[in-house]
């Protein structure tokens, strides 16, 4: 597990790590951002990806933490995953959030891993962009011509494939509030430690004894996580009531486009994300 | 017959054996201070990474090194053709027909390549990164040939594993009752079956995932050649590399330092430990190879693999009278060291705890295009438990019987021992029905069986069941004889030297070779109840051939009950020569001297000597009878009489989600009867060890090819080992019903929980889905598995 030799740079701003991709862009080189390693260093090992020149984020202040804009919250997208998951301000306001990145792999990679790192690697078994897409974040990117804004919904564009170009940098992630909604993150995996089989990201508004509103996010449907748009018209003004909740999420697999592995094949996967988005949906409504 | 007792028998009145003394040997292991293979370093140590085929079959065409070679920190780059005349073939000793067939097996691939992952040049360089870069730069020219990948497939003969072979079958191995004449002919049984259960099961193939990647670092500069590896068996691997490489025996050290588990999967006499000699002795410098966990799921060696066409005839009250027993056993690409008779050591355990009259058993060992199997935990033995279990079940189910009921119109009452079986082996003792009435009881088997059909009427989404295994093996392994009757290639006896030294502290030399299992904690409490001295004061020497000269190591369950006994057997030829010596120090006749608790007394009076002073009077030898040699120590070599046979009964409450598939254990009981127990913290380690294993069969681990040849559950992340949390809290216990082959009473207890563990999740899952139309489930059942099981039952009305 030795990966290819490489150049190393640790900057200490944004403006000097864009600075030092944009030089080793225009000199050819192969050149990777690092945050938390935890999904770079093992292909890096595995020999998958043999970058020339690795650009540390891990020594820029102000990439980390949790700041309130009021009805909003920012993250930094160097933000551990444990941090995510432990954040009092996130738990109130955002805790869809804080239980998906509880679900993320275990305590060591939690303190390495990144909010930032596991958006821009878009692994579609990976926790973190299903609920960030259910929640319409804004994913704030730095290049070379300044910041520039994305919608998630226009940020996860293919298999590990994102908004963020060559030579720019993700530096944090604003997301509306969601105080007072119930949430839940379901994650079908075979062992206690594993990527999402099917992970289904759900949010609800309750009002008196009806589902004023509800978002869910699907994780590893597709190439790319998902909204489950039917599920969502269908549960909004839906009864609270375990069987309209079930009706509802029967749709959870339209549109969808699942892969076949050793996990299980997309048929499976359509059924499980019926099946699993029941039971997000019940417990966030806390039924 | 021996009496059974319950826990706190007859090992409780001593004063270590029975205790649950903490090892000895996890100080240093949970400080840090451990010793791996991997830790050592030596002056001038190089480095070496081996290029692997990355094709399943292929004709190496050319292989360019130049590039390698003139990489920065290159000192070597060696190909098969190299080191052709000096690596003869690796051994597989155990040829278990005279006509059996395998393939030449030099540590390099020469000509071609029968698996993904067969080295065919090997670095030698200044740094572990230098070796790992140039493997990059060696070019091999490949012609690609067709693969077999398929077992039974592979048995057709329509693609050969290996051009130079004609067939891919290796051997066909037959054991009949009825020539044997241990019983009398199946296919009469089958003839006049009024109850004939058929089925095909399939074990698949798995790797045994031993923390410790193997390490091998060989120091080739002193007179001898010394090699560090991370094996179970540095004795056998000292004798095969000299054998092999052709280098005198005398001139090869082995030495097994810290080890972090084997499993079966360092029982192996490994390309890369000869790889790594072959380029010590070329450079003339010490060289160090550590796998990558990658390299370690690829080439390490595989276990199980095979296909079980099995026929249970019974009489329609739950009379079993006979068993068929048809295997096709996948040996890979290569005979590794035992590979080919794997399937032999499940031969003998078909019957199980059973005493129906007939057996037969056929044997087609068969080549594929896959990384080669051989022993892996239970070796054999889990497969043959998982047949005779899961077909109990399948009886009991035809016959609307309960499965405990079934099991115990079957098996060989307690007043019946010592029981000769139909496949030919002799049970000393055992007591199957004080094991599984204790399992019932803990287990609330009423309770659960209400539960169970309150939830089939409610139609409840998650469904129950409940798995029943009961098991015995065949442990100690072996009696010489018996593996000379088998065409093993060694004996299986054990050596020990039991060392007093002129202080009183003793030194035990074993011939075991401990890699996790806590042989010096164990060994320590033998010899401290049977010397009579402190616990503390005795050391536990093993794992290098210059220090313990004699021994067959560790695997098989033989390490105490083989093992052990040579150690006891030392400390008692020890007594017999001190009390020579106390004779003679108290002026007394050697009659009527007693030993007890550590000293010696003359018979009637209150003269005694301790054996400390006896050390030192023998050390100072001014003072001994005539012709006796100075020194207190002796050697003992145990070579069993019989196999021991441990056995239990394991309980398995098993929640099926219907929804999805997903299974979870919700209660797991075992009592075990390992005989007379020594640790009972070591026994309960190696239970619980020994379900997780077992469990990971049933529930999550296979190693899956794709049709190309290359391994797809290449990592951790799609060869799914369980962790802590994937497993339950377990229930144990125990009976103990002593062994009567070996004077302690112990039976063996390393591989209990893997063979017992398998066949009791699989039945709970069934009995779970059973009323639902579901028949079976390949293993390993996972979500995805039991939920298209439900579904195609529901679609066929029943009938998949
Ligand atoms: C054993 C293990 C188990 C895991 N299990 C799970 C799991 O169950 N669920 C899950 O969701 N994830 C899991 N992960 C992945 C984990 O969440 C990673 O932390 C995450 O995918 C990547 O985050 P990172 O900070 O480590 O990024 P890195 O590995 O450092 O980078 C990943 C990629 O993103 C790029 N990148 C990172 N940050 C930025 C940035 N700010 N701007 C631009 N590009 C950037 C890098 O260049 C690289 O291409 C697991 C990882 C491991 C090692």
């Amino acid at each position: 597990m030795i990966p290819s030799a490489f150049d190393y740079a640790a900057p200490t701003t944004v403006e000097e790590a864009l600075g030092l991709l944009a030089a080793a862009d225009s000199a050819g080189d192969d050149v990777k951002v690092l945050a938390g390693g935890q999904s770079l260093l093992p292909v890096m090992k595995l020999r998958m990806a043999d970058p020339s020149m690795v650009v540390d984020l891990g020594r820029i202040t102000g990439l980390s933490g949790v700041t309130d804009d009021g009805d909003s919250l920012t993250i930094g997208a160097m933000t551990p995953h444990h941090v995510v998951a432990s954040d009092p301000l996130i738990a109130r306001h955002l805790p869809l959030l804080a239980k998906a990145a509880a679900t993320v792999a275990d305590p060591q990679v939690r303190h390495r891993g990144t909010f930032g790192g596991a958006l821009v690697h878009a692994d579609p078994a990976g926790d973190m962009p299903a609920p960030v897409l259910a929640m319409g974040a804004t994913l704030v990117i730095a290049g070379p011509n300044g910041e520039r804004s994305v919608d998630a919904a226009d940020f996860f564009q293919g298999y590990f494939t994102t908004a963020v170009r060559e030579g720019e940098i993700l530096t944090r992630i604003r997301v509306p509030k969601f105080t007072g909604w119930g949430a839940h993150y379901e994650k079908f995996t075979r062992v206690s430690q594993q990527w999402s089989i099917v992970g289904i990201a759900a949010m609800v508004r309750v009002e008196g004894g009806t589902i004023a509103e509800a978002r869910l996010g699907l994780t590893n449907m597709a190439s790319t996580p998902l909204r489950a748009t039917a599920v969502e018209q269908a549960l909004a003004g839906a009864a609270l009531t375990a069987e309209a909740i079930a009706a509802a999420c029967l749709h959870a697999a339209e549109g969808t486009e699942p892969a076949s592995d050793l996990n299980g094949d997309a048929e499976y996967r359509r059924h499980l994300a019926q099946v699993l988005a029941k039971r997000a949906v019940l417990a966030a409504a806390g039924l | 017959m021996t009496a059974t007792t319950e826990v706190g028998g007859p090992g409780a009145g001593r004063a270590e054996v029975g205790k649950a003394r903490l090892r000895k040997e996890d100080r240093h292991l949970i400080t840090g201070r451990s010793r791996f293979t991997d830790n050592m370093v030596l002056p001038g140590m190089l480095h070496l990474a081996m290029v692997r085929s990355p094709y399943a079959h292929a004709k190496i065409t050319a292989i360019d090194v130049s590039a390698a070679k003139a990489s920065p920190g290159v000192m070597a780059v060696l190909t098969g053709a190299d080191v052709a005349a000096e690596q003869g073939s690796l051994p597989n000793a155990w040829p278990i027909t005279p006509d059996q067939k395998a393939p030449a097996h030099g540590a390099i691939a020469v000509e071609e390549v029968a698996f993904a992952g067969e080295v065919v040049a090997v670095i030698v360089a200044r740094t572990p990164a230098a070796a790992r870069d140039a493997v990059e730069l060696v070019d091999v020219s490949y012609d690609e040939l067709p693969v077999v990948m398929d077992l039974e497939e592979a048995f057709t003969d329509k693609v050969l594993a290996h051009s130079s072979l004609e067939s891919n079958k290796s051997a066909t191995w037959v054991f009949d009752s009825a020539e044997a004449g241990t019983g009398s002919s199946v296919q009469e049984a089958i003839d006049n079956a009024e109850v004939l259960i058929e089925r095909t099961f399939y074990q698949q193939r798995l790797i045994p995932a031993f923390m410790e990647p193997r390490s091998t670092v060989v120091d080739p500069t002193g007179e001898q050649i010394t090699v560090w590896t991370s094996t179970q068996i540095p004795h056998i691997l000292r004798l095969m590399l000299a054998l092999t490489l052709g280098i005198p025996e005398s001139k090869v050290r082995v030495i097994a330092p810290d080890v972090g588990g084997g499993f079966g999967g360092k029982l192996q006499v490994t390309p890369e430990e000869a790889i790594t000699v072959l380029a010590a002795r070329r450079t003339g410098k010490p060289c160090k190879y550590t796998e990558t966990r990658s390299e370690s799921l690829q080439a390490g060696h595989h276990g199980r693999a095979q296909v079980q066409r099995l026929k249970l005839s019974a009489t329609r009250d739950g009379t079993v009278t006979g068993l068929s027993v048809n295997l096709l056993a996948d040996m890979g690409a290569y005979l590794g060291l035992v590979t080919s008779g794997i399937p032999i050591l499940g031969a003998f355990m078909y019957n199980s705890i059973y005493k129906f009259p007939a057996y037969r058993f056929e044997c087609n060992n068969v080549f594929t295009n896959k990384t080669w199997t051989d022993a892996y935990r239970g070796a054999g033995r889990p497969e043959a438990t998982f047949a005779i279990e899961r077909l109990m079940d399948e009886l009991a189910t035809e016959l609307g019987m309960d499965p405990l009921a079934v099991r115990e119109k079957n098996w060989i009452r307690h007043e019946e021992f010592p029981f000769a079986t139909v496949a030919g082996l002799e049970y000393d003792t055992g007591n199957y029905e004080a094991a599984t009435s204790k399992a019932v009881e803990l287990f609330d088997y009423q309770g659960l069986r209400a539960e169970q059909k309150r939830r089939r009427e409610s139609n409840d989404p998650i469904q129950l069941g409940i798995g029943v295994s009961t098991f015995t093996e065949m442990c100690g392994l072996a009696p010489s004889r018996v593996l000379g009757s088998l065409s093993y290639g060694a004996g299986g006896w054990e050596h020990a030297q039991v060392r007093v030294l002129p202080t009183g502290n003793i030194e035990v030399v074993t011939g075991s070779s401990a890699h996790g299992q806590g042989h010096e904690t164990a060994w320590s409490q033998l010899v401290a109840d049977r010397l009579g001295v402190p616990f503390e004061n005795v050391e536990v020497l093993h794992g290098d051939t210059q220090i313990s000269q004699r021994g067959l190591d560790t695997y098989g369950s033989r390490s105490l009950t083989v093992g052990g006994m040579a150690v006891l057997a030392a400390a008692d030829k020890v007594i017999e020569k001190a009390k020579v010596v106390a004779a003679h120090m108290m002026e007394a006749s050697e009659e009527d001297i007693e030993f007890t608790a550590g000293s010696f007394s003359v018979k009637g009076t209150d003269t005694s000597t301790s054996l400390g002073e006896i050390a030192l009077a023998t050390f100072a030898a001014h003072n001994l009878p005539d012709g006796f040699e100075p020194n207190l120590d002796s050697d003992a070599t145990f070579d069993p009489v019989n196999f021991s046979y441990p056995h239990g009964t394991h309980l398995a409450a098993m929640e099926v989600d219907t929804e999805t598939g997903r299974v979870s254990i919700r209660k797991y009981v075992c009592v075990d009867d390992v005989g007379v127990v020594v640790n009972p913290m070591l026994v309960e380690g190696q239970v619980h060890g020994g379900l997780a294993q077992g469990i990971a069969q049933a529930l999550y681990e296979e190693a899956v090819y794709d049709d190309a040849g290359t391994l797809v559950t290449g990592s951790f992340v799609d060869y799914l080992v369980p962790g802590a949390p994937d497993l339950p809290h377990y229930i144990t216990a125990r009976t103990e019903t002593p062994a009567t082959s070996n004077q302690l009473g112990a039976k063996g207890v390393g591989e209990a929980g893997t063979i017992a563990s398998t066949p009791a999740i699989v039945n709970g899952i069934l009995d779970a889905v059973r009323h639902l139309g579901v028949k079976d489930i390949k293993m390993p059942c996972t979500p995805s598995r039991v939920w298209h099981a439900l579904q195609a039952a529901q679609t066929t009305g029943g009938v998949q």
